[in-house]
């Protein structure tokens, strides 16, 4: 394969090519100089860890953005999109992981929105609509009911339906942002066999993700991003997973994991056959002070949803939580928080901070009432335990009051664990530490883990990175589908015991 | 990567980024107050008997109710709620007060009762939001003709216009040696109140924290559900309160009464500076936006305009006030996209190649 | 390639349930429509069994179902129109004065007048909400007052009396065919035609995509501010017409002319079956909801009740109303999810 950012013109063969593309949000830079090449009847792979720039690329294939500078070629021909519409017209479809339906509307009417075929009158002509349908269906090998409301189906299905209409737009260009992320076993296959008939109909794919074994069952070629930056594209016969990993990451894996050893204490958290319908069954583990606990498996596997149920963002309906051996009512943040549980949560941005404000406020959020005297809140207060935990963890930032929107990934993940640090627990669950974050603040964060741990604070740390859990790990959980499929001690976790468990598939290339 | 880079940066860091006089100067609610008082000026100047004192008198008692709604208004608002229904609760409370001083009852009595209508008004549309999970905005529709209509219906055409005179007397008269009416004492106690819960307390914290973000409130251990439900009834209770005052003001209780005042508060709370969308607002540029729009209407009605043009420049405000909050933050984030370009530029020029 | 048996359209267990649902809602309304007029008939038969009963019954709504149905087609896309009461009694008012100041004005030329000025005054909305990214509340609370603040003004004391209209139009407003009523006739065309638009045309299908999710709207590449400014524009012109039709029937047209009526149009959606959410109902439904809440006012005092409560009436049924459409949406998302579940 041609190294794509070697200076050469396009050349039509290719179905889509970029090269160093760049774009910026305001002072975040998200992509630094993104490169891809397409070719047709093929099924390429993108990969990176989070904050690569992968979904800002995408973004601008999609129409969604308009890059700042670099080439953008589609069959040849250089493309400026200034809307979904434009690159939807181009022939360009993109698959998200969470696909955007219109849940009132049926399945038909979700494909043909804005394209519906029409006859007299420009009157919508309902049964050929159907008919198309049902062909595509026919096609793809699914059965779904055209008539039914979108609402309520399975993700598995919604993609289906993504994929329906990217195939009446006739897409030659067909792009799936992590898509097996929350599917089963049986609807992977069932989306494996789609693509690979879409791709021997001569159509371009490109298929993101960071399960490693779907990449090399389904995938011709890879490209790895880095840090917004293209890294190395080749045909996945070429390579290795250790290759690829350490293309993404930049280093030896091992370096970046400062463990420190600490000895176990008491079990400060008992978790007991935790269930939710539909979401997790059954889950049991224990926590004690001191020691890190990993708990890996693919994402969609149920580890977040566990967590805000234990932490009582969400609810469940069997089971029970003990925290220092007091059991923990469900569904009271507050109480956990009060008896020294706190939750740093997968998404930073959504639910760990409110962006629009200062980063003194949101340090403070968690212990407000703590902070107050006689019921009232005075901002030196607020400003004195932020610049403690600030300092702390390094934070960089202008000022106190500059909003956390502004920071970096880095410098917005530190203060949420400052914020979840200053209510002082002894149980801290952390879900995807160290996602989309720059690499020196990454190793700052196991650093501080380690420490934290040989402290005395029991932690849980919920990562889809193997390489993170199983070098940060004094015992290793693995979760698949809702259920606890597998504890390792730190000596037995192997990477492919571990993907084993994850996955349930014997021989994962890791 | 993991020797920490040391460096200048200070480990102290600043409180604020901008220094003081930024911060407090070029803010929505500086602005308010400043274009407060230049109508307060130039009423002066050009309206003829606009500086007699009878007029601030006049003035204050008349906006009073709007005063006061408009303080737990803006919790709500904060919130990223509303409540449409404060005006027909108004009517409510004046009815009940109408009704019970009918029937005999003494008129601490009646008055009391007025106001846990409220309360129990307020507490309706907190349900129905917090419990039942509707959107403010259909409930407080709803509550908006069901409220008017039983306080219409309980009533009809009548009017109640017989109070106890020490009651009526004490609505309308002033601070003794002041212009200002005696109801600016409760009020004034009523916005220090509401002023520090929202500003000082890790109560008015959760508030912003819920309009900005409500699922990192929640997260927070934040009870969202809980925090809003008692906001509905604060703000119940306090326009029942205010039906009370102005059935004695008007020494008239019909099931009329306040039509059309839910207009006044939101377009006061949003001209001071509170946004529609939540998360931002402060309470002294809402007192600066009820006395501008309670200033404009007094010098106006000085002037010789009536009252429907009033209404239109009242809707005027309302509709500008929005639309210029959406126009600030669209130029802002077109200057922050330009920075970024800029600095991306910069960076790029500055590595050589990657 | 793994093939897997198509399934017949409309028969899966889903597409059963949610129309299942949305007929049940549907009959609901117009059981409660006949059985209100039972009840009240069999109070007073002249309720229904009187040419002047059977002539308002119809008659009476037909001017809110045209606002309804312009309201329920802004609801349908996630937003509101609180001004359209002020358009009505702007629109009236005008109508009046047209014909008073403009002797020998062709009739046309006043309908399309009303309407145009209606568009207009629902075009600032739309612009406004579409552009300026306002919440469609805070907008038409705004021009509600600006508009009725207008009327008034120009209004002043001064009222268009009966008289001042040409026979020909007031014959409009009472003229009947076969028995029914001519504004009645023409409220129904109107509202057939809205129906047909909504269902069969592509820009009344994204009016649904729309409100069902904004988000995916903008995603999909539809223009998401030309359908707003539409919506807001079809509910103006509607009350507009309203409003023309307002003064052939009533003859007196005084500057409080529709007020109150957008919240009757926004109950009358509501009640039939337009969630206030948006990307669901219809304006069959927003018909049957006019109808229904102002037989319930006539037959208020037939049965006893004091037509002061009218208001009030109005309010419970729109809480009922919306909190009915939450409990069945709830119930039927938890059966959807449960169905898929226990597939797997």
């Amino acid at each position: 394969m041609a190294d794509a950012t070697a200076a050469t013109p396009a050349t039509p063969d290719h179905a889509l090519e970029l090269r160093r593309v760049m774009k910026s949000f305001g002072p975040v830079v998200a992509l630094r100089s993104g490169s891809l090449v397409l070719d047709r009847g093929s099924i390429h792979a993108l990969i990176g860890e989070n904050g690569a720039g992968k979904s800002t690329l995408v973004k601008i294939i999609a129409g969604l953005y308009r890059r700042d500078d670099g080439d953008f070629f589609l069959d040849g021909e250089s493309v400026d999109f200034a809307s979904t519409a434009q690159s939807k017209a181009a022939g360009i479809a993109v698959i998200y992981q969470e696909p955007t339906l219109f849940p009132d509307l049926s399945v038909t009417e979700n494909i043909f929105m804005g394209r519906q075929p029409t006859g007299r009158l420009g009157r919508i002509d309902r049964a050929a609509m159907r008919e198309e349908a049902m062909q595509i269906f026919q096609r793809l090998g699914v059965a779904l009911d055209p008539d039914r409301v979108t609402e309520g189906l399975s993700i598995a299905d919604q993609q289906i339906i993504e994929i329906a209409k990217a195939i009446s737009l006739d897409a030659r260009v067909l792009i799936m942002d992590e898509p097996t992320a929350a599917l089963s076993g049986v609807e992977v296959e069932r989306l494996f066999a789609v693509a690979r008939s879409l791709r021997d109909e001569g159509r371009a794919l490109l298929f993101i993700s960071h399960r490693f074994d779907e990449v090399f069952a389904l995938c011709d070629t890879v490209t790895v991003m880095r840090d917004g930056a293209y890294v190395h594209t080749t045909k996945l016969a070429d390579t290795t997973v250790d290759d690829l990993v350490r293309q993404m990451v930049g280093r030896d894996v091992t370096e970046l994991f400062p463990k420190l050893p600490s000895t176990p204490g008491d079990v400060v958290l008992e978790v007991e056959g935790l269930t939710r319908k539909g979401v997790f069954r059954d889950v049991s583990f224990s926590l004690r002070a001191g020691e890190i606990v990993g708990l890996a498996g693919l994402v969609g596997a149920g580890r977040s949803e566990v967590a805000r149920a234990i932490f009582g963002v969400d609810p469940y309906e069997e089971g029970t939580v003990r925290l220092n051996g007091a059991m923990l009512p469900k569904g009271d943040v507050r109480r956990a928080t009060a008896r020294g549980l706190a939750l740093v949560p997968e998404d930073r941005r959504k639910q760990g901070l409110v962006l629009d404000e200062g980063v003194s406020r949101n340090i403070t959020l968690a212990i407000r009432s703590k902070l107050s005297r006689w019921g009232l809140l005075r901002s030196t207060d607020e400003n004195r335990a932020a610049r403690e935990w600030a300092s702390r963890l390094e934070v960089k930032t202008a000022a106190l009051d500059a909003t956390t929107g502004t920071l970096s990934g880095g410098n917005q993940q530190k203060v949420v664990i400052g914020k979840w640090l200053a209510t002082e627990p002894k149980v801290l669950i952390v879900d995807e530490p160290t996602r989309g974050i720059d690499v020196g603040t990454k190793s700052e964060v196991h650093r501080l883990l380690s420490e934290l741990a040989q402290q005395g604070l029991a932690i849980l740390m919920i990562s889809s990175e193997l390489p993170e859990v199983l070098g940060m790990a004094d015992r290793v959980l693995v979760m698949r589908e809702g259920r606890l499929t597998g504890e390792f001690a730190r000596a037995d976790a192997t990477p492919e015991a571990v993907m084993y468990a994850a996955t349930a598939e014997a021989g994962a290339s890791l | 990567m993991t020797s920490t880079t040391v460096d200048e940066r200070a480990r102290t860091y600043r409180a604020h980024a901008r220094p003081f006089w930024r911060r407090a100067v070029l803010t929505r609610e500086a602005a308010i107050i400043g274009i407060l008082l230049l109508v307060i000026f130039v009423s002066l100047a050009t309206v003829r008997n606009f500086d007699s004192p009878l007029t601030v008198t006049y003035l204050l008692r008349d906006i009073a109710p709007i005063l006061l709604i408009a303080l737990p208004m803006t919790l709500i608002i904060i919130t990223e709620e509303i409540d449409l229904s404060v005006a027909s609760i108004v009517g409510l409370s004046s009815v009940t007060v109408g009704v019970l001083t009918q029937a005999g009852w003494p008129f601490e009595l009646a008055g009391l009762a007025a106001i846990v209508v409220g309360v129990v008004a307020g507490a309706v549309n907190g349900f129905l939001v917090t419990v039942v999970g509707l959107p403010s905005l259909a409930v407080t529709i709803g509550t908006l003709a069901l409220f008017r209509g039983i306080a219409v219906g309980l009533l009809g055409t009548e009017a109640v216009t017989e109070f106890p005179e020490t009651w009526t007397d004490l609505a309308k008269a002033n601070i003794p040696g002041t212009p200002l009416p005696l109801i600016m004492i409760p009020f004034a106690v009523l916005a220090i109140v509401f002023a520090v819960l929202l500003h000082l307390t890790p109560f008015g914290r959760s508030l912003y924290a819920i309009g900005l973000n409500k699922e990192a409130a929640q997260f927070s251990g934040i009870d969202v559900g809980r925090t809003k439900f008692v906001l509905f009834v604060m703000s119940g209770a306090v326009s029942g309160f205010a039906g009370v005052y102005f059935t004695l003001l008007y020494s008239n209780a019909r099931g009329e009464n306040a039509m059309g005042m839910e207009l006044q508060v939101i377009a006061a709370v949003l001209l001071g500076g509170v946004s529609i969308f939540g998360g931002r607002g402060a309470l002294h540029g809402v007192v600066a936006g009820v006395l501008l729009i309670g200033t404009l209407g007094s010098a106006l009605r000085l002037a010789g305009v009536t009252s429907d043009i009033i209404n239109v420049i009242t809707g005027l405000l309302l509709v500008l006030s929005v639309v210029s909050a959406s126009l600030l933050a669209w130029l802002q984030g077109r200057r922050a996209a330009a920075a970024g370009k800029r600095k991306n530029a910069r960076s790029v020029a500055s590595t050589a190649s990657v | 390639m793994s093939t897997a048996t198509p399934v017949r359209p409309g028969t899966s267990p889903a597409a059963k349930l949610v129309s299942h649902v949305a007929t049940a809602r549907e009959s609901g309304i117009v059981l409660a429509l006949v059985l209100i007029i039972v009840v009240a008939t069999l109070n007073n038969p002249t309720f229904l069994f009187s040419s002047d009963g059977f002539r308002d019954l119809l008659l009476t709504p037909s001017l809110l179902l045209l606002v309804a149905v312009g309201q329920a087609i802004v609801i349908i896309t996630r937003n509101v129109d609180l001004s359209v009461g002020s358009v009505v009694g702007l629109t009236a008012y005008l109508t009046g004065r047209l014909f008073i100041d403009v002797p020998g004005l062709p009739l046309v030329v006043v309908f399309i007048a009303g309407i145009v000025v209606g568009g207009i005054l629902g075009f600032v909305n739309g612009a406004l909400v579409a552009y300026a990214k306002v919440p469609a509340l805070v907008i038409t609370l705004g021009t509600m007052y600006i508009y009725r603040g207008i009327n008034v003004a120009w209004a002043g004391s001064n009222r268009v009396n009966a008289s001042d209209l040409p026979g020909s139009f007031r014959d409009l407003g009472t003229g009947q065919v076969l028995g029914i009523p001519l504004l009645t006739i023409l409220a129904v065309v109107v509202l057939i035609a809205a129906a047909w638009y909504l269902r069969n045309l592509r820009s009344g299908r994204e009016l649904y995509a729309i409100g069902s999710d904004p988000a995916a709207a903008h995603l999909y590449g539809l223009k998401v501010n030309r359908r707003i400014i539409g919506a807001f524009v079809t509910s103006g012109a509607l009350a507009g017409l309203a409003g023309v039709l307002y003064a052939a029937r009533y003859g007196t047209v005084a500057s409080n002319a529709g007020f109150g009526w957008e919240l009757q149009a926004i109950g009358a959606a509501v009640i039939g079956g337009v969630a206030i959410s948006g990307g669901v109902g219809t304006v069959w439904g927003a018909a049957i909801g006019a109808y229904l809440l102002l037989t319930i006012n006539r037959a208020l005092p037939i049965l006893g009740i004091d037509d002061f409560w009218q208001r009030a009436v109005v309010g419970a049924l729109i809480l009922g109303a919306i909190v009915l459409d939450r409990v069945l949406a709830v119930r039927q998302s938890r059966k959807l999810t449960a169905e898929r579940e226990t597939g797997r």
